[in-house]
This record gives structure tokens, sequence and C-alpha cells, in this order.
């Protein structure tokens, strides 16, 4: 049953935070959960990915936990279920093994029975010996803000109270409540063949509907298994790294919002980039820089019906603030995402502040433009089509960025530090111009063509002349700056850039001497000085597959293969990536997973696929 | 127009008027997370377990109860020979009361999609029940249909005369 094989022993009860790395995801494109290898859901947030969180443990110990172990397991063993999102656990006892399954399941399309807003489903298996099994329930609302109760229900199972919504854990391992309004707890000894269930119900405006256990639940389980295997078995990909190229799509899968189009980066929050550092966001919106990649992925391995999706969130969402992008949208392209503190948490590992919102959102970076205007091209040439509004809109926001090509930014990155002329932001204000260009020849697009050849010549003119260094030899992160910066391999997979020309190998070549460390790439050196945060960082996980697809553009492809086989070694257990890779052993650190992360290795992996020598 | 029609004319026209600011009242407490009661659902999933088109039967159902209950509120003032907003006001709330202490709690056993705490969820019995009060769908239930319901009696009572 289980796609991918672990072993390992139960974590040491010295550490209490988990490794990020012993994480999966479930799911059920909505909202999204983190199983740890310990069977313990620490991270989960309702109703919607951005929502406040029932569980947290994964930011502070006392934050919340949903736990189903065997009592004295000695190993641990785990899988997704072959093409799924469904997570398979196995305790090993020395008397006997559980196999606990845990998902979201998905209500059928034409459901004619009632059915919860979300139902976490966890089934317990004894499958061979005997074992005793432990359920540990410690909800806490809102990051742990808001005191709830619990109210028996009688054999509906037990209701959380107090809330504004309504949940309500139904199992028939007996549960009873040890600290009140904190915990509930249950112990049930299971023979070779007994099963077990544990459902969370939930459902935020109305009654909540309570589907039953037993034989029902298993049919429930079994229709979200077809549903993902099926959807999965639809990925259009025979090339290298099949596995986790598959892997990602699904993780990308659970990270796009079903009722949206919207692809969050991430559904965590304030998962450091270093031990104990300050360098911690909240990721749970959805980024513009993130889109011409995410759709690239969608797109390449034969998803048309979620690219489409996410392109017309995109436009929908960006209308709001027409003609001016901002970084960053929520899910229903809520625009104020005001970013605050939980100065009541004490963070993963003490890395603190933990933060909710995001203050770049109301930053300038120019590179938004090109990722978008790249984005509908890219739509456009997969045979895409726009209408009127669509293109009143794109010709608004050339409009805008005439204007604004010339000002300083933030850049790709966020810095907190003053503005600068970001080579990279230039670059891409140069893709804008470019693919409103190629999207004037079919579309009514108003807007001057000779204007727009110009200011493609005068924005090349810039950034050859002082983004590039004669004396180091390597594009630089800003005009006059002495330093490069990772995102510039960019250049060449936007099309500003001939993959293996002169400057981009010269580039490159200098990227490897400063940026690489242990074979992994740095976004930028002396980070503080850079962006403005106190403290260093890892490797950018994105980054290095940004090289490996670089490689394979540019007629490295033996580099690129050996490159991307390496990369593939620092994916976790179950084959996901974080935002970051440890510069000491490639572990994941960051808010995880990381759809830039996985997009990225999907289009790295793609490259190489399609790369004519491979 | 002779008289009788006109009082029906006002009854039918104030009646859809009192029945949409009840159901604005209810509506506005579930968005804010004041209430998880919905009675056009909980009509509705008598009929269909397809929950969008329950809830669009239930709300066709739940309006025209409003305006059956118009009459009924009308024959009320008639009996107590006075009208205005605060017999109205009183009747509505009494109204809502009979509503949560009896009516909500025989919902088990007369709603075929209603689970019952006593044999748990099976079969297409899975709408958790509103319990006394129908506090299981918020602590603050009674408040809101008690307020939704007086706010229902004060326009009606405001608008007929007898």
């Amino acid at each position: 049953m289980a796609a991918a094989v672990a072993l390992s022993p139960p974590r040491a009860r010295t550490d209490p935070f988990p490794a990020i790395g012993d994480y999966a995801l479930i799911g059920n494109c909505r909202t999204a959960a983190l199983v740890s290898r310990d069977g313990a859901i620490e991270w989960l947030c309702l109703p919607t990915f951005s929502s406040p969180a029932l569980f947290a443990a994964i930011l502070d110990r006392g934050a919340g936990h949903f736990t189903i172990r065997a009592a004295g397991a000695t190993l641990v063993e785990r899988g997704y279920v072959d093409g799924t999102n469904v997570i398979a656990t196995t305790f090993h006892t020395p008397s006997g093994r559980l196999r606990l399954t845990d998902g979201f399941t998905l209500a059928a399309p034409a459901a004619t029975e009632l059915y919860p807003q979300h139902e976490l489903l966890r089934r317990m298996e004894c499958v061979d010996g005997e074992i005793e099994i432990e359920v540990s329930f410690e909800p806490r609302w809102d990051f742990g803000r808001v005191r709830h109760r619990f109210a028996r229900r009688g054999r509906l199972g037990w209701s959380i109270t107090h809330c504004p919504f309504g949940a309500i854990l139904a199992s028939d391992v007996p549960l009873e409540e040890d600290r009140p309004g904190a915990r509930l707890r249950g112990r049930a000894r299971l023979r070779a063949g007994d099963v077990r269930w544990a459902m969370l119900a939930y459902d935020q405006n109305e009654a909540v509907v309570v589907p039953p256990l037993g034989a029902a639940a298993q049919r429930r389980l079994d229709h979200t298994i077809g549903w993902w295997r099926e959807w999965s078995a639809r990925c259009r990909y025979d090339g290298p790294h099949r596995d986790l190229v598959k892997r990602s799509i699904l993780a990308l899968k659970l990270m796009a919002c079903s009722t949206t189009g919207a692809v969050i980066a991430a559904p965590t929050t304030s998962l450091p980039e270093q031990a104990q550092g300050a360098r911690n966001w909240d990721y749970r919106f959805c980024w513009i820089r993130d889109s011409a990649l995410v759709l690239h992925a969608f797109l390449s391995l034969g998803y048309t019906e979620e690219a489409e999706a996410f392109l017309e969130w995109l436009l929908h969402a960006t209308r709001l603030t027409w003609k001016r992008f901002q970084v960053m949208y929520d899910i229903f392209g809520e625009t104020h995402l005001e970013e605050r503190e939980l100065a009541h948490l004490t963070g993963y590992r003490g890395a603190r502040p933990v933060r909710i919102g995001n203050a770049a959102h109301g930053q300038l970076q120019l590179d938004v433009y090109g990722e978008l205007l790249a984005t509908v091209a890219a739509y456009v040439a997969a045979g895409g089509d726009l209408d009127k509004g669509e293109c009143r809109m794109l010709a608004g926001v050339g409009e805008r960025l005439f204007d604004l090509w010339r000002c300083p930014d933030q850049g790709i990155w966020e810095t907190r530090s003053a503005p600068r002329h970001h080579t990279f932001s230039k670059a891409m204000c140069w893709v804008a111009f470019d693919r409103l260009r190629t999207l004037g020849k079919r579309f009514p697009i108003r807007i001057d063509a000779s204007r727009l050849d110009g200011v493609c010549e005068a924005i090349r003119g810039e950034v050859e002349s002082r983004g590039y260094d004669e004396g180091l030899d390597s594009y630089v992160a800003w005009f006059g700056g002495r330093e490069t910066d990772a995102s510039l391999l960019l250049l060449a997979r936007y099309g500003y850039a001939r993959p293996g020309d002169a400057r981009m190998e010269s580039t490159w070549r200098y990227m490897r001497r400063t940026l690489q460390r242990d074979g992994l790439l740095l976004r930028y050196t002396d980070s503080a000085r850079f962006d403005g945060v106190a403290g260093a960082e890892n490797s950018f996980a994105a980054c290095n597959f940004w090289a490996a697809e670089y490689l394979a553009n540019a007629g490295h492809e033996k580099a690129a293969a050996a490159l991307l086989g390496r990369l593939c070694g620092h994916a976790n257990d179950v084959g996901l990536f974080a935002e970051e890779m440890c510069l000491d052993d490639g572990a994941p650190v960051g808010n995880f997973p990381q759809a830039l992360t996985h997009v990225s290795l999907v289009s790295a992996a793609v490259a190489l696929y399609q790369a004519p020598t491979a | 127009m002779d008289a009788t029609a006109a009082q029906i004319l006002r009854i039918l026209v104030w009646g859809l008027a009192a029945t949409a600011a009840l159901t604005g009242v209810m509506f506005a407490a579930q968005r804010l997370g004041y209430s998880r009661l919905s009675l056009p659902l909980l009509l509705g999933t008598m009929f269909t377990g397809e929950r969008s088109a329950a809830n669009a039967v239930g709300l066709v159902a739940y309006l025209l109860g409003g305006w059956l209950f118009a009459f009924g509120y009308y024959f009320v003032f008639a009996t107590l020979g006075r009208a205005g907003w605060l017999p109205g006001a009183l009747i509505g709330a009494a109204h809502g009361v009979v509503l949560l202490v009896m009516l909500l709690p025989m919902m088990p056993h007369l709603h075929p999609r209603m689970a019952s705490e006593y044999e748990g969820p099976g079969g297409k019995r899975t709408l958790q029940p509103p319990g006394f009060l129908a506090l299981n769908y918020g602590y603050r239930t009674p408040l809101t249909t008690i307020l939704a319901h007086a706010l229902y009696g004060a326009i009606l009572g405001g608008q007929i005369t007898l």
C-alpha cells in the first residue's frame, strides 16, 4: 500500500519538535494539515489555508495536536498511498504493527447525501500481532487564543463548543476528557485485523454533518484514494525522477485552492529559514512571482484545467489593484494582508516571532509584471484565449509599467532594506513589454507597438550596461553592485537571455564561485546586508533547481542530470521539499512544503527530459 | 379594492418583508459566527441530501412558511383585539421560544436526515441535531433566534391594522 518506505526509530523525547522533514502533507484542496512521523497532526488551519489554526503544535508544543500512535513503537515506516495524498504510517512494536491511514475525504461530485465542509479521517488497523493504540485530541482554536470546551454528544461523539464554528470528533475508540476543555484521550487494544476509526467533521456556518464510521467511512476513504489516483494518472511525464515529479504535482494540487484556483506558496507560517532565526514569514498566500512557474508546471504535465483556473484567479485577483500589481494576494484576491506577530507562541524550536499576514504585500516588486505577462503568454501559447476585458486590463498594466520601470524596487527577494535598481526586476520589465508585443500581434491590446520596441531597447541597454559588471564578468544583483543573485538564472528561462550565451555562462561560473556552498546555492551572499533582515539563511531550494534547468537548457545535460539527481536526494522520505535546504545536510528547512520548490523541480526535470541529447 | 382584499394584500406584503428581515438576521448571525442554525437548510434537507439543492428548496419553503405565519399572526392580533410593534415583538419572541424549546428538539424524530445522539450517525442520518434551545448550533443561538423572531413579529404588529 505504501509507496515509499522509510524506517526510523521514533523521535527522541529530548527534542520536542520533529524535524521539518518529518512531516507529510494531507488536505482537500481547501485546507491542508501536516502529519508528523509520530502520527501527530500538528498543523491545521480551518476553514481555509490562511484561517486561524486549530492545531499548531509545530509552532508551539502547547498549541494543539491530534495524535494517534501505537504504544511502545520502536520503528515507524510511512509513505503516501501510491498516487494519492493519503498518508499511511506503520508503527512497529514488539508485539505487533499498527497501520494508520490519514487523509481528508473528498466528496463525490454528484453526492446525493450530505457531507461536512471538511472531514479528516483516520483509520487504525492492527496489521499483525496485538497492539495498544493511544489517541490524544488537543485542539487549540485560533493558535490557542480562544478557550473552548468539549461537550459529549452521545453516540455522535464530542463537539468543540464556544467557538465560531461546528466541529465534532467521532471515534470508535472510547474517548474521555482528562483535562477539561483541553484534551480528550483514549486507549484501545487491537488484535490482527481489527480496525478503528477517528473522524473530525467541521462545518463553519451550519449544522455539522457527522458521517458514519465503519464500512461507510471505508467507502469514503476508498473514493478519496480512487479520486487522487485517477487525477495523478493523468500526469503526462515519463522522464527522469518521475516519482518526485508526480509527488510534486500532487503536492501542488493540494496547495491549489479548489474554490478559487489560487495556488498558495506554502500551507504554513513562520517555519524558520534558519535555526532560531527571525526570518519567519507567513506563506499562506499566493505570490504572483510564482505564477509563471506554476502555470508551466501544470501545463507541461497535462493539467490544463488547473492552469486555466489559476490564470482566471490571477486575472480576477489582480483586477482589484488594476493597473498596479501587488506582490501577493490571499486566495480570495484580498489585498490587505496586515502582518501581525503572535507573541504567545514559542515558535518552531524557539524561532520567534511567529507572524501571520505578510508586510511584503505593500512592496513595489517590478519583476511581478514580467512574471504575470509571461504567465499569460504561456497560457495563450498553450491554446488559451483572452477576452476584451482582459486585453483592456493588460493594456492598462503596460501603460502603468511605462511609468514604473525606472523606479527602484524591493526586488524578487522582498528585501526590507532601501529600494534598489535590481537587475532582475529591470530584465523582467523587459519580459513584460516583450510579451505585450507578442500578445499584441494576436489580440486587440491597445498599446503603441513602436513605444514597446523603444522601451524594450532602453531597458536592455540599461541592464547590459549597468547590470553587468565587466570586471566580475557577471550580471550583478543591482545596478552598480558587486555581487550576483541566483534569480538571474531565470533570465534565460524567461527569454531575456539565450541559455548558454557568453554573459549567462560567465554569470553562472561567477555564481558557482560565490554562491555555492557544498554543492548548494545561496540566493545571495551576506544576507543581512542584502535583504535588511538580521541573521543568515540556508540554501533557497528553488534556486538550485533553476540552476539545473539552466544547465539543461544551455546544453550541459550531464551536469544538469547530476545536479538534479543530487538535489532530488534532499527530498524528505515522502518526496516533499521545503523552502530551503540546510547547508549542513540538505535537510528541509523553512515553510513546508513549498510550491515554488516543487514547481522549480518540475521545470528542471521537464527541461532535462526535453533537452536534445538527454 | 374592498377592505378584505386590502387587508390580505397588506399581510402578504408585510409578511414577505418580515420574513426577509427574519431571514436576514438569522443569516447574518450565521455569517458573523454567532449561530449555525440555518432553518432553510434544516427544512430543505427534509426533501433532498444535496446541499445546494437543499438550501434552495429550504429557502423557498421558508419564505412560503413566513407568509403563512403572517396570517397566523393576524389572527392572534385579531383575537387579542390589538396590534402594534410591542405586542408583535412579544408574540414573535414567544414564537422563537416555542421553536427552540419544542420544535427544534423534536427534529431528530421527524427529520429523515438528522442523526440522534442516542443512535449516532447512520445511513442518511448525518445532520447534527440542534439539542435543547438549539445550543448545539452555538451558545448564542437562542438569543439570535428570539431576536430575529421578535423583529418578525414587530414588523407585522407595526404594519397590520385590525
